[in-house]
């Protein structure tokens, strides 16, 4: 029996390797997602463009001016003169926001009265806005501090001390990197496991494979192990890649990130050789494969998170497997998880691979007759 | 008149991997007006290629290709050229009438003609009940023909057709030349290729390729005649067993399995030959001249080695058992309650027409379909309940020789024998086998993708026997293989069959119904007839219209006497 | 060009698709599942974010901050005891932030010295983190009035500031993502489906079948171009549909404008999609190149999700080769600021150019040979 499975899976990993093309597809695409994800998925502003509307002639708005450009997170782009030229540098964009400076700006400031500073947000993209108005708010902040402290304006009576944990500069990369991980490892995983028995039904060998002694049990291990080799390797390149190109740390316990990986990719592999055997053709395949994999990825908390969803959707993740695996990866990359910390991950996702595979089994049997 | 189409010089290669494969080599080609040329070749010969330049889908890289006075390399392929592609591309979620229009407005068929033109076709190809059918649930055969319907709907000067009868049923086949031959009197050019030598013999020039050469472009009979006095046929009764000992001989060069004996061909009329006293001396044919000409030496070697360990043993068991066997698809039955035997070292044949239920009946005798009601015995095994215990006993050989593409030959073999559980000296000892009598060392690394078709084949019965198996299934094995590829596939099933190995086959080629020893005739399901080939043909030739001399004859008639009184009934 | 023969291979297609379940998939069903997943699914505006509440010594200065925090549609306040207790639950991901009001907040407020109050977010979520940073600042903000309203004085800081957000005022995020996702279906249907079908014909021998007759390529060409349009524009006036009537985004501009340069941009989708099946002639290796080439491009580097101002300078260049961020663009402005034409004429100009090279290439590239 061992020596029919690992034939088995000797053959496949050739009919997979040997050919030029599924070979690309197994390399390439990984990577390129892994660099335009890394690099292109990411919410931190750099060089919030903005355009300045000043009426004020004083020394007052001078400094203000002086704290936004002394910020590299600010790029200003335009001076502008009128209302009418403020609603063109939003318009066409030139300009993220505009920061209106009243005339009365410095003498309000000096005889002691709050002085209005009006900032005009281009909304269209409301996180960029919400985000770059924090930012906004925060040079105020720090411009108020020195400026009621020399011209003794009080102290404000209290004061908030933040401190982020687990990631203390808010890298969206941080967060986003090790999703990719779990992003990454479902796609291989599934177009490795989702399209082989489709591929053997198409090339007619599958029938061949029938009429041998092989049992479908034996089938399909023969053909979950590919998947979970493959899986794994790409899963431990994109962590290494994580770690070393893109300086994420990885603070937690390998162990526990082994764990959640099998277990994941257990999961991934029932759920392939379900779309597998209810396949007849690649195509088929293929599109089941991108049906699943569309919802399971927004759907995960890989880029948005989800705790803003409606609660109807947020009770449908609890059957995605990425949405725990991505728990997991944070978990251990960020937060220093091990083991102990991570059980309430751990046992839906081994309760989904179980079913899945048990249900991946069950069509497999059903589907041959 | 001007010929249609010339060929100078014409030289053709295509990249593969790092070197070119020449597929043509300077290639010079005159074809008559107003015939129907056929082209023959073993596999690799070229005749795609050639077909393709004719239609001016490829460029030659030297050499000239005039089409219809015209320079290929100057012209698109207009109104005066028709080509049918080896796969024809039908549209699969289309209907034939579907198909048909597509066709008629992209050749420009005014609306007044197009529906006369149409209905003439669907009669003529008996696809009229199926209009509304969608081409992807069409058999094999009934796609080919729709195929050919979408080629032929205007006629063009020029008719190009790559191998259009293949896996068509011979009364398909029979329907297809009647259509060709209408075109004939309309003054139509047709240049086709063909694997039958039955339809070669109906054409007026024949254009023989070798390895892209041209070996010789003569009619039918100028091929033969050089051949005359070397045909004999020899009387026997013990068919299989006296073809094979008349081979061993070396000065005979093809002994065939025919009617009423075996087909002698000789290498020279002056051979020396033993007990020739009952040798009938018969008129040779197209198919002697061909195996002359391209019959190579090799297909000698294999035949001594090609002994596999099985021992022979008494005859007279039954091996496979079938009862009152029925298969249902939804209300569609596909088997009706067909019942037959088997006797061990038999070679047993499958007929019948594209979609009598054939393949449905092989699925269910390998363990791949459950039958709907009925029993069913393989090797002793009850197949309903333990199909996975009978599975190691019997081989099979699909319709496509179902090999993994992109693995080589020599990593097929070592798969299948793993999947079969040899190992030790038994798995080593067999993979020897399989090298040596199958002649596969040579294509060991290379990848099946790449093997023409009579490798993939031969591959594809090693894979199969690997394990020694007492009974082999082959569905439609020889299907688009080259004629020298099917013979040399014959004579090893015959000393397989001569060894005590049970053969189960399904064929289209009338001529191999004739190697077997036990016959089966499919229609619609159920069985028309079944016996010897000889009983077969006495039960047609019983009918009112004479004798059937073969069994091409014999499968037509006892079909449409069945379809007649099917009409009456209704 | 014969009128007779692409009439045919039009009526032809529209047959395909209309029995082809994937392309019915792919062209109905996915937009589906995408409008709902981004309409109703994906919100980047929290909303009852837990936050975990230690107060050491209970006041009336202290109940009104905790008060503050209850109010607000933002947070959902819990709760502990101890320090210990809320950074395990911090721990635990039972709360995204702590606020910790110390021992000696109430005594130093009283005083008239500036009270520390620590706060500690969880900064996996590096956006998230800062959202709720910007509530956590705006619950304080007003907690300050408030405390200096009652105390008949007013809140004495420098600068007043005032924000004005245009074109979504309040902020909400599927205003921007709704629109910008009928970019990505656009994708889906002018490049994926399309390069898929096309590598269909050269798989299933059909395309030879069509070359062996006296079609001309260009027919050929554009009895594809044709369906997928009418497909693509379908398929966007389903989506904008959906947009305003079922998820309420506004469309501010003219609906006009709207459809021209959806068009331009589906004409360059299309363009992409038969340069890929020219190039790929099976169906899988097509239909990765179009996921990586065009949907994923679609997808997270024309402004859809992810700022394009966000992303390293090269990686910003480079989306300037993606005729998704253009339309992207145009989208967002179109639906939520109004016909703006300055900006339109850039991108739009961009979109056309792209749609010319795609076009143009894949004609030269097409000739009725096999090799």
């Amino acid at each position: 029996m061992f020596a029919r499975i690992l034939a088995l899976v000797i053959k496949e990993f050739l009919a997979l390797l040997r050919d030029k093309s599924s070979r690309a597809v197994l390399i390439g695409p990984p990577l390129i997602q892994l660099l335009v994800f890394g690099y292109g998925a990411t919410f931190d502003l750099n060089h919030i463009p903005y355009a300045v509307y000043n009426q004020d002639s004083g020394f007052a708005s001078r400094e203000l001016l002086g704290h936004f450009q002394g910020t590299s997170a600010f790029h200003q782009t335009a001076i502008v003169h009128n209302e009418k030229q403020l609603a063109t540098v939003i318009n066409t964009q030139k300009a993220l926001l505009v920061l209106h400076i009243g005339p009365q700006f410095t003498r309000d400031l000096l005889q002691h009265q709050p002085a209005p500073v009006q900032i005009i947000v281009d909304g269209r993209n409301s996180n960029t806005a919400t985000l770059a108005l924090n930012d906004v708010n925060s040079v105020l902040l720090a411009f108020d501090r020195s400026w009621a402290d020399r011209y003794h304006w009080g102290n404000p009576p209290a004061q908030l001390d933040i401190r982020a944990w687990f990631n203390p500069n808010l890298l969206s990369r941080w967060f986003i990197v090790p999703g990719i991980v779990a992003l990454l490892t479902l796609v291989v995983t599934l177009l490795v496991t989702g399209l082989s028995v489709a591929r053997e039904r198409e090339q007619g060998t599958f029938d061949q494979l029938l009429v041998t002694p092989l049992t479908p049990t034996e089938i399909l291990i023969g053909k979950a192990i590919p998947g979970f080799v493959i899986g794994g390797l790409e899963a431990a390149f994109i962590a290494l890649v994580a770690v070393f190109w893109f300086g994420v740390p990885l603070i937690g316990s390998l162990l526990a990130l082994g764990l959640g990986l099998m277990l994941f990719l257990f999961a991934a592999i029932g759920i392939g050789l379900m779309i597998s055997s209810l396949a007849v053709t690649q195509q088929q395949g293929l599109l089941g494969v991108f049906l699943f994999l569309v919802p399971a990825i927004i759907l995960s908390g890989f880029a948005t998170p989800i705790a803003n969803m409606p609660s109807l959707v947020q009770d449908l993740t609890y059957l995605n497997p990425m949405r725990y695996f991505l728990v997991i990866l944070r978990g251990v990359f960020l937060e220093g998880d091990s083991l102990g910390n991570l059980w309430t991950q751990y046992w839906p996702l081994a309760i989904i691979g179980l079913a899945s595979m048990l249900a991946a089994s069950w069509l497999f049997r059903h589907r041959l007759a | 008149m001007d010929s249609p189409l010339r060929f100078h010089q014409v030289s053709k290669s295509f990249p593969q991997g790092k070197q070119r494969i020449q597929a043509l080599t300077q290639l010079d080609l005159c074809i008559q007006p107003g015939t129907v040329t056929g082209l023959l070749g073993p596999d690799g010969a070229g005749k795609s290629t050639l077909l393709r330049l004719a239609a001016g889908l490829l460029l030659p890289d030297t050499g000239q290709i005039q089409v219809l006075g015209q320079d290929s390399s100057a012209r698109q392929i207009d109104l005066d050229i028709g080509y049918m592609p080896q796969r024809f591309g039908l549209y699969e979620e289309l209907t034939v009438q579907e198909n048909l229009d597509l066709y008629a407005d992209l050749q420009g068929l005014d609306p007044g003609k197009r529906q006369q033109r149409q209905e003439e076709l669907l009669r003529s190809t008996a696809l009229g009940p199926f209009r509304d059918r969608r081409a992807g649930n069409l058999s094999g055969g009934m796609k080919q023909k729709l195929g050919l319907a979408c080629a032929l709907l205007r006629a063009p000067r020029l008719l190009l057709l790559d191998e259009p009868t293949v896996g068509v049923d011979p009364i398909a086949r029979r329907e297809l030349w009647s259509i060709i031959q209408d075109l004939k009197k309309e003054a139509v050019t047709v240049l086709m290729s063909t694997a039958y030598f039955d339809e070669a013999e109906r054409c007026d020039e024949i254009v023989l390729l070798h390895q892209g050469r041209l070996l010789g472009q003569k009619t039918p009979a100028d091929f033969a005649r050089p051949l005359a006095g070397r045909c004999y046929l020899v009387p026997t009764t013990q068919r299989r067993r006296d073809s094979a000992a008349l081979l061993q001989h070396p000065d005979i060069l093809d002994a065939r399995i025919v009617r009423d004996g075996v087909r002698v061909l000789i290498a020279s009329t002056d051979a020396v030959l033993p007990n020739t006293a009952s040798w009938q001396a018969v008129a040779p044919s197209f198919e002697d001249a061909f195996v002359s000409l391209l019959g190579t030496t090799e297909q000698r070697h294999g035949q001594a080695a090609f002994a596999t360990p099985g021992t022979a043993t008494e005859a007279q068991e039954s091996v496979v058992e079938v009862h009152e066997l029925r298969r249902c698809f939804g209300h569609f039955e596909a088997v009706k309650g067909i019942s037959f035997q088997v006797r061990k070292g038999e070679i047993f044949g499958l007929l019948g027409a594209n979609g009598a239920g054939k393949s449905t009946t092989f699925r269910m005798l390998c363990g791949l379909l459950a039958a709907s009601s009925g029993t069913l015995r393989v090797a002793g095994v009850d197949m309903r309940k333990a199909s996975s215990a009978a599975r190691a006993r019997i081989g099979y050989v699909s319709q496509r020789f179902s090999l993994y593409g992109n693995l080589s030959c020599g990593q097929n073999l070592q798969f299948f024998a793993s999947a079969y559980g040899l190992g030790g000296k038994a798995r080593r000892d067999r993979l020897e086998w399989a090298k040596e009598a199958l002649q596969l060392r040579e294509y060991l690394p290379i990848n099946v993708t790449d093997l023409p078709l009579g490798i993939k084949q031969r591959l594809a019965l090693a894979c199969a026997l690997l394990h020694n198996p007492p009974i082999l299934f082959l569905d439609e094995p020889t299907s688009g293989v080259d004629p020298l590829a099917r013979r040399e596939f014959w004579q090893m099933i015959n000393q397989l069959a001569a060894q005590g190995v049970t053969v189960l086959i399904t064929t289209h080629f009338m001529d191999e119904a004739e190697y077997c020893d036990k016959l089966l005739l499919m229609s619609q399901g159920a069985v028309l007839a079944q016996g010897t080939p000889a009983e077969i043909r006495n039960q047609a030739s019983s009918s009112e219209s004479g004798t059937a001399t073969n069994m091409e004859e014999a499968f037509i008639r006892l079909i449409e006497a069945q379809e007649s009184q099917l009409r009456r009934a209704s | 060009m014969n009128r007779q023969r692409l009439a045919g291979l039009i009526r032809k297609e529209f047959l395909q698709i209309r029995r082809d379940p994937s392309a019915i998939a792919i062209a109905f069903l996915l937009p589906v599942v995408l409008l709902f997943l981004f309409g109703y699914g994906v919100s980047l505006n929290a909303e009852h974010v837990p936050i975990g509440v230690v107060v050491a010594q209970p006041s009336p200065q202290s109940s009104s901050l905790v008060a503050g925090l209850q109010q607000s549609r933002y947070f959902q306040p819990r709760f502990y005891t101890s320090i210990q207790e809320a950074r395990k639950a911090m721990m635990q991901r039972q709360v995204d932030g702590i606020l910790w009001l110390r021992g000696p907040f109430t005594r130093t407020l009283l005083r008239g010295d500036t009270a520390q109050v620590g706060v500690f977010v969880n900064g996996v979520d590096a956006n998230n983190a800062r959202l709720v940073e910007g509530y956590l600042q705006g619950v304080w903000q007003n907690w300050l009035e408030q405390r200096a309203n009652a105390s008949g004085t007013r809140l004495l800081v420098p600068i007043q500031a005032e924000a004005r957000i245009w074109f979504n005022p309040s902020l909400r995020s599927r205003d921007y993502l709704v629109p910008g996702l009928i970019a990505v279906i656009m994708t889906l249907i002018g490049a994926l489906l399309t390069a898929l079908v096309v590598a269909r014909e050269w798989e299933r021998g059909t395309m030879e079948a069509l070359m062996a007759s006296p079609v001309s390529m260009g027919e050929i060409l554009l009895g594809k171009l044709i369906p997928y349009f009418l497909l693509g524009m379908g398929g966007m006036l389903f989506s904008v549909a959906l947009a305003i009537g079922l998820f309420a985004v506004p469309l501010r501009g003219n609906f006009f404008v709207l459809l021209f340069f959806s068009a331009l941009f589906l004409l360059a989708a299309l363009g992409m999609g038969l340069l890929i099946s020219s190039v790929a002639r099976n169906q899988f290796v097509a239909g990765q190149v179009a996921i990586i080439v065009t949907f994923l491009p679609a997808f997270i580097l024309s402004g859809f999700i992810f700022d394009i101002q966000s992303m390293p300078a090269p990686i910003a260049f480079m989306t300037h080769i993606i005729p998704a961020r253009y339309f992207v663009t145009i989208l967002q402005t179109i639906f939520l600021a109004g016909d703006i034409w300055p900006l339109f004429l850039g991108n739009g100009l961009a979109l056309l150019l792209m749609a010319l090279f795609f076009l143009g290439l894949t004609w030269k590239r097409s000739r009725k040979r096999l090799d």
